[in-house]
């Protein structure tokens, strides 16, 4: 996985593009940069041009509140997890460092990789990366093998071992199927922000910011030019949509 | 012209025993020997329902790909907008019993139903009016 050169790929996938994008007179771009921020008309697929992402600044987590995960836990109606291997969408992570004993809180869920290693391994093609760069499980492929849950350095998947009873929300869900975070796809289709994101906003913390990556307008786009943040485990080069501030 | 008269009197005698059945709130589809179902809101579906039911489900697989590897929102062809015409008024949901619309079609027809192994059989509107926390200690 490490010894994929990126940049080349980058450049063989996406050369054409650039030098057609050149080609047109000054001033005018073939690509045309969309703002996400709208609900997508209805009968139109995502688009390549948005890129979806978040910046997490843990300086604003706040240590023991778990709004972010309890919203989650509502919007997509999964249970209070019980045991390790229940499942667990997002996740809220205290890390500490053991020399300083500063302490850093962080929700963790799917990081939304550029180049996802569950997508990689995944050998029905249930596992997949829609084009606005939103990492998914499509369960009616998804035969529950559970190799992406191996494959992902972040340890965000989880597989539904019992059957889910009584379930009422947008985001289906069923036993011997691989779920994880979707930035609540249905609900940023229409225009909205993630369920976490809210909730998060709405206790007042505003540690999550979600929006398009690739929209020079967005606020997660001059944010993450003007403040430091870092990728989790940047070395494995798999350029995840989430940042975090403050790690 | 005996013929003809013949034909409208079993028409007549074919509406009035949809009427009998509509009484208790089922509707014989497909003839008078087919299942009697609860079809909910009803109305005019979005395709004309002699080819609704033979071809919906070829329907709803084509849109499920589109909706969950593009991202295509809004079409016609939506499972949840079946549901939400067909969901029976008693129990808000479209299995529960062999009246229910999807249900009872499916025994009728002994074929096996996926699709609410994962997708809620109940309408957005009750869903959204239920809170999902309340039901949340029980699981």
């Amino acid at each position: 996985m490490s010894d994929v050169n990126e940049d080349r790929r980058q450049f063989l996938t996406r050369g054409p593009a650039l030098a057609a994008g050149i080609a047109i007179a000054p001033g005018m771009l073939l690509i045309d940069l969309a703002h996400g921020a709208e609900a997508r008309p209805a009968g139109e697929p995502a688009s390549s041009k948005v890129r979806w992402g978040m910046l997490i600044d843990t300086t604003k987590c706040e240590s023991g509140c778990d709004d972010c995960v309890t919203a989650c836990r509502k919007e997509n109606d999964w249970p209070v997890p019980k045991s390790a291997t229940d499942v667990q969408w997002i996740r809220k992570v205290e890390l500490k460092q053991e020399s300083t004993g500063r302490q850093v809180n962080l929700p963790m869920m799917c990081q939304h990789c550029e180049s996802p290693p569950c997508v990689d391994v995944c050998p029905t093609a249930a596992s997949f990366k829609r084009a606005d760069g939103i990492v998914l499980v499509d369960k009616h492929r998804c035969i529950g093998c559970r190799y992406c849950m191996m494959a992902c350095p972040y340890k965000a998947r989880s597989f539904v071992h019992e059957p889910v009873i009584d379930h009422e929300s947008e985001m289906p869900r069923g036993q011997g199927t691989v779920e994880s975070c979707t930035f609540c796809v249905n609900r940023v289709d229409r225009g909205e922000q993630p369920a976490c994101v809210e909730a998060c906003a709405k206790e007042g913390h505003k540690a999550l910011l979600f929006g398009d990556l690739n929209d020079p307008n967005s606020e997660i786009y001059q944010r993450i030019r003007s403040v430091t943040s870092v990728h989790l485990r940047a070395d494995l080069g798999l350029n995840p949509g989430i940042s975090f501030v403050g790690v | 012209m005996k013929a003809l008269a013949s034909i409208l009197l079993s028409l007549l005698l074919l509406t009035a025993s949809g009427w009998a059945a509509a009484a208790d709130g089922l509707v014989a589809v497909a003839g008078p020997m087919g299942p009697k179902l609860d079809i909910g809101k009803g109305g005019h579906c979005v395709r004309d329902p002699k080819f609704m039911r033979s071809n919906h489900y070829k329907l709803i697989l084509h849109q499920r790909v589109e909706t969950v590897r593009q991202g295509i929102r809004g079409s016609k062809y939506e499972l949840t907008n079946c549901i939400d015409c067909h969901a029976s008024k008693v129990n808000h949901s479209v299995l529960g019993t062999n009246q229910n619309f999807c249900q009872g079609c499916h025994v009728y027809a002994a074929v096996k139903i996926d699709c609410f192994e994962c997708h809620s059989s109940k309408p957005r509107e009750f869903m959204k009016a239920t809170d999902h926390l309340a039901t949340e200690d029980a699981k």
